[in-house]
């Protein structure tokens, strides 16, 4: 009588409508990147074209600078769709949380992260990062970058019902951010005395199936939560 | 009025919402079969709102439990949201996407076909709209884009809240007819509203919640 409609098919409904919404409020989209690229050019600035000096902070401030910018973009995550009542027909669809929110973190990762990786091999040749560090840079931006989304989400949800979450959000999130930011680091650091990053990418791509997995769950109950 | 040989659709047992400390309803026991209209009536913050979304499961009641066919609403919120069209207070309208991309979105959410958007939208008065993005559109329009969803519904629970604000007379009359063939078919229309309703009188029960200090 009715069509039926897979989980596959929400998945893409959901993705499908928030990168629709975020193109044509092109602001959302470019606000992180722009700061990004901001930050990543003010440090050679600051400290000086040196280029040793440079490429031994390049894989922090890199890193760094992603994890800020992907902070910056978190709080209009889920407050949108809370202000405007989209959320609540969200949670009232009869499909389970995890589908949908693996969607909108998707879509939010597609707007936030990936325009971060595709513009990293132009700014570490900036940060003067030797070549063969570059591989390493792209590969745990990739994989690394996903993990801050899912975990940001965690926080978003559960301070989407505050006026002033944005502190609050930081103050959660930040401190969970660290692990990835450590691995991360010391991947580009090993990569740049080429010795082998196999490991810390490992531990990276264990902390990107646990979100993956786990997350949705969580951001589910939190938003129930701020809803209520 | 009360009908015998049938079972509630929904039925909540002792209910109790407790906001800011204030009781707004204790024990309430409500139950909806098929066939019925209830409107919730009662002065502001008597907990038109917080009943409305206890029983469509958004939020939790400080005690007691919503049923739906007997089996509470927690214990399988999938099945129980595929009988259900929540309409709350906010239209859950995105203003990026135009009317007639709410409204697919809404239907394909809730598993219908989405290619009736343009004609539901013709059904309240949207024809022409269908391409203008929903930031152009007043209230009352926005309030018509997921009303439309009634002209489509296969949901037998209809949790309606205010759904005449900012709607013309014309518009009222056309939501009320649906809402009386929703409830001849067999489906059950719990709403607030702060008109009088003009459906016949026997046909709606009224449940009013007081305002208590």
């Amino acid at each position: 009588m009715q069509p039926t409609y897979s989980y596959w098919s929400v998945f893409k409904l959901v993705l499908a409508r928030d990168l629709r919404i975020a193109l044509r409020n092109k602001d959302d989209v470019i606000n992180p990147l722009l700061f990004f690229v901001i930050v990543l050019t003010l440090f050679p600035l600051g400290i000086g074209p040196e280029p040793a000096t440079l490429a031994k902070i390049a894989p922090g401030i890199i890193w760094v600078a992603a994890l800020l910018s992907t902070l910056l973009s978190l709080d209009r995550l889920f407050k949108s769709d809370y202000a405007d009542g989209a959320l609540e027909q969200l949670i009232l669809s009869p499909y389970p949380g995890f589908i949908w929110i693996l969607a909108k973190v998707c879509a939010h990762w597609v707007l936030t992260g990936l325009p971060l990786i595709l513009i990293s091999p132009l700014l570490a040749g900036m940060l003067q990062l030797p070549l063969q560090s570059l591989e390493a840079v792209v590969i745990t931006l990739l994989i690394g970058t996903p993990v801050l989304s899912f975990i940001g989400a965690i926080g978003a949800a559960l301070t989407v019902g505050l006026q002033k979450g944005g502190v609050l959000l930081s103050l959660l999130i930040l401190p969970l951010y660290i692990p990835v930011l450590i691995f991360a680091t010391s991947a580009i650091d090993a990569a740049t005395m080429s010795l082998p990053y196999s490991g810390q990418i490992a531990i990276i791509g264990a902390l990107l199936a646990g979100a993956v997995t786990l997350a949705p769950f969580a951001i589910f109950s939190a938003l129930k939560v701020s809803t209520n | 009025m009360e009908k015998v040989n049938s079972t509630p659709l929904l039925r909540a047992e002792q209910l109790t919402c407790i906001k800011q400390d204030r009781i707004l309803f204790e024990h309430l026991d409500v139950a909806v079969y098929p066939g019925d209209i209830i409107q919730v009536a009662g002065p502001n913050g008597a907990g038109k709102t917080s009943l409305l979304r206890i029983l469509a499961g958004l939020a939790q009641p400080h005690e007691g439990q919503v049923l739906y066919n007997s089996t509470p609403i927690d214990a399988d919120p999938e099945q129980y949201h595929q009988s259900l069209l929540y309409i709350g207070h906010k239209a859950g309208v995105k203003a990026e996407l135009s009317a007639e991309e709410n409204l697919q979105f809404s239907l394909a959410l809730h598993q219908h076909d989405a290619n009736q958007a343009e004609a539901l939208l013709e059904s309240v008065g949207l024809l022409g709209f269908e391409d203008s993005l929903a930031a152009q559109l007043s209230a009352g329009q926005h309030r018509r884009i997921s009303l439309a969803q009634l002209w489509s519904s296969h949901a037998k629970v209809w949790i309606l809240d205010e759904p005449f604000t900012a709607i013309d007379v014309k518009g009222v009359a056309a939501i009320e007819q649906q809402i009386l063939s929703h409830a001849q078919q067999g489906g059950c229309v719990i709403l607030t509203t702060h008109q009088p309703l003009s459906l016949p009188e026997n046909k709606v029960k009224t449940l009013t919640l007081k305002y208590r200090v």
